[in-house]
């Protein structure tokens, strides 16, 4: 990066973030991670999921269960009637020797022993920092036009052509570091619109729609999503989906510059060079 | 290569210490009474906001017969041994007597009979377990309101008490082994909140509470207190078990189960 004439800039540090992003971004990262761990700490109380209003207890589409198999204890989790043995993971876990039946094992659930109640307490507590800290970046972000401005996606964006070429260079790992890399491209518009106007408000609505007292105010919920099994359901497949793009965004980060990612949502400051080329996405690759 | 692979290693043990420390923060955090209480401050912002947003007679959903589940789940204690409750048992609960008293101008002792001649409500509702499962019921009973009513709460009775005759936790210290649970008036006098001595048109079985237990439907099933002998109208619940209103409550649950 030094190799070029002097005077002339070839990294520049261009505003990303905004206060409001980097605050609310780190204070969901908290709660969403909390949310998730405690989430597993109440599902292992029963760790079974039904569709409709209640419980067939013979027929869960989800299952984790310890069986006994020759003698030996086995962790078994069934899908759709498929059983698969997940011994160590879901169903029976811990260590050599004492493992014990659980759904999930110790290290993902908050406490890690069996706590039902705490599990509760955690859940809650974080919820409601979630919500709260949700309606703020949603109130800044329109009134600060981010959504409008950075997260909609442009009309030129939306094109056949500009969508496939995005999904190659993605592919490719390889990302704008010139002026393209100002704004956010194309499917990272559209994960992160899925992820804030999809994903978290159904977190949200689901764990309401299982919560008696909350159905009785918004019986339309339970018609909404099906029942509250349906609910509970829906809640655990969402949240699935959240981790799937919690690994994708982190791939991302380390894919496209770790430091540079992670300075920016801290500092608010991403580097970009303003004279690199945008990647083409053609077989050639001359950007490496 | 090497210094790869060393990096590697040492990112990864990082990695593992970070999300142990994690693991070992979030632990103690749980065990820290001081902590716990900042956690356990959510639960009454939940029923303040819910009380705000749910009026206090909405009713909680009622479904068809054809909903009613053939697999509904008896939990907590399921066979009372109790010797008392066994000998009402052995008897067809003949000489079941139902207690209302505490802070109340006329307390009553009810038998079965005289329960089932009191304004009486049925409904199919879903019963929902803290655990996450949810079963369908059929619930006959006598209504909570009018019972008190009949009672006459004084001035002062803010919670009422419903005091059960299965010893859950027989290793408890003495005063934490037997069920109990407690109400507020809103819930108290809710259209919905019974004493049920029927479940789907059959005489409430043992496992789910016989005689007589508590369908409060807009809260979990813990709430829900089975075998019930006597109601007390109180002004407090300090006095009673661990102080926190109810058996689970004394273990660590919400008092308020609306979530």
């Amino acid at each position: 990066m030094s190799d070029t004439p002097p005077g002339k800039p070839t990294r520049v540090l261009v505003p990303r973030h905004s206060a409001a992003t980097r605050i609310t971004h780190w204070i969901n990262v908290l709660a969403v991670s909390f949310l998730l761990m405690s989430g597993l700490q109440i599902f292992n109380a029963h760790p079974a999921l039904y569709w409709g209003a209640k419980s067939v207890f013979a027929h869960p589409w989800l299952a984790m269960e310890a069986i006994e198999r020759a003698g030996r204890p086995m962790g078994v989790t069934t899908i759709f009637g498929h059983a698969f043995d997940t011994t160590g993971l879901f169903g029976l876990s811990g260590k050599a020797g004492v493992q014990v039946p659980r759904g999930f094992p110790a290290w993902a659930t908050v406490p890690s022993w069996r706590d039902l109640a705490s599990g509760r307490r955690w859940h809650f507590f974080f919820a409601w920092l979630f919500v709260i800290n949700g309606l703020v970046y949603l109130a800044l972000s329109f009134l600060q036009r981010h959504i409008q401005r950075d997260l909609w996606p442009k009309g030129w964006q939306l094109r056949p052509a500009h969508l496939w070429h995005e999904v190659v260079t993605h592919a490719q790992l390889k990302f704008p570091k010139g002026e393209a890399a100002r704004s956010y491209n194309v499917l990272q518009k559209g994960a992160y619109l899925a992820v804030i106007f999809i994903l978290l408000p159904l977190m949200l609505a689901t764990g309401l729609t299982m919560s008696p007292g909350f159905d009785t105010a918004a019986p339309w919920l339970l018609d909404l999503f099906g029942g509250r099994q349906s609910a509970r359901s829906i809640h655990f497949i969402t949240a699935s989906l959240l981790v799937a793009f919690v690994v994708v965004h982190l791939v991302m980060v380390v894919a496209s510059g770790t430091w540079n990612n992670i300075r920016s949502m801290i500092t608010g400051r991403y580097a970009i060079r303003p004279d690199a080329p945008t990647p083409v996405a053609d077989a050639a690759g001359e950007a490496a | 290569m090497s210094a790869d692979a060393d990096r590697r290693g040492w990112l990864k043990g990082l990695g593992a210490s970070a999300a142990g420390l994690w693991l070992a923060a979030c632990d103690k955090l749980t065990q820290n009474p001081r902590s716990l209480a900042v956690l356990q401050s959510a639960e009454g912002l939940t029923r303040r906001v819910q009380r705000l947003v749910i009026d206090r007679k909405a009713l909680a959903r009622e479904y068809s017969p054809a909903d009613i589940s053939p697999d509904f789940r008896p939990n907590g204690t399921i066979h009372p041994q109790d010797p008392d409750y066994l000998a009402l048992a052995a008897n067809g609960f003949a000489d079941f007597r139902l207690v209302v008293d505490g802070l109340v101008e006329r307390p009553l002792s009810l038998s079965l009979a005289e329960l089932r001649a009191a304004p009486s409500r049925t409904q199919i509702t879903r019963h929902d377990c803290v655990e996450g499962w949810s079963s369908i019921g059929k619930w006959t009973g006598a209504r909570l309101g009018p019972l008190l009513d009949r009672a006459g709460l004084k001035p002062a009775a803010r919670y009422i008490v419903f005091h059960c005759a299965d010893t859950l936790d027989p290793n408890a210290p003495d005063g934490l082994r037997r069920y109990y649970e407690s109400i507020d008036l809103i819930d108290a006098y809710h259209p919905q909140t019974l004493l049920a001595y029927a479940m789907n048109d059959r005489p409430l079985p043992i496992p789910h509470g016989a005689p007589l237990r508590l369908r409060l439907e807009r809260q979990l099933g813990y709430k829900q207190a089975k075998y019930v002998m006597r109601v007390e109208a109180t002004d407090s619940l300090a006095h009673l078990a661990g102080g926190k209103g109810g058996f689970w409550e004394d273990r660590g649950y919400e008092w308020y189960a609306g979530i």
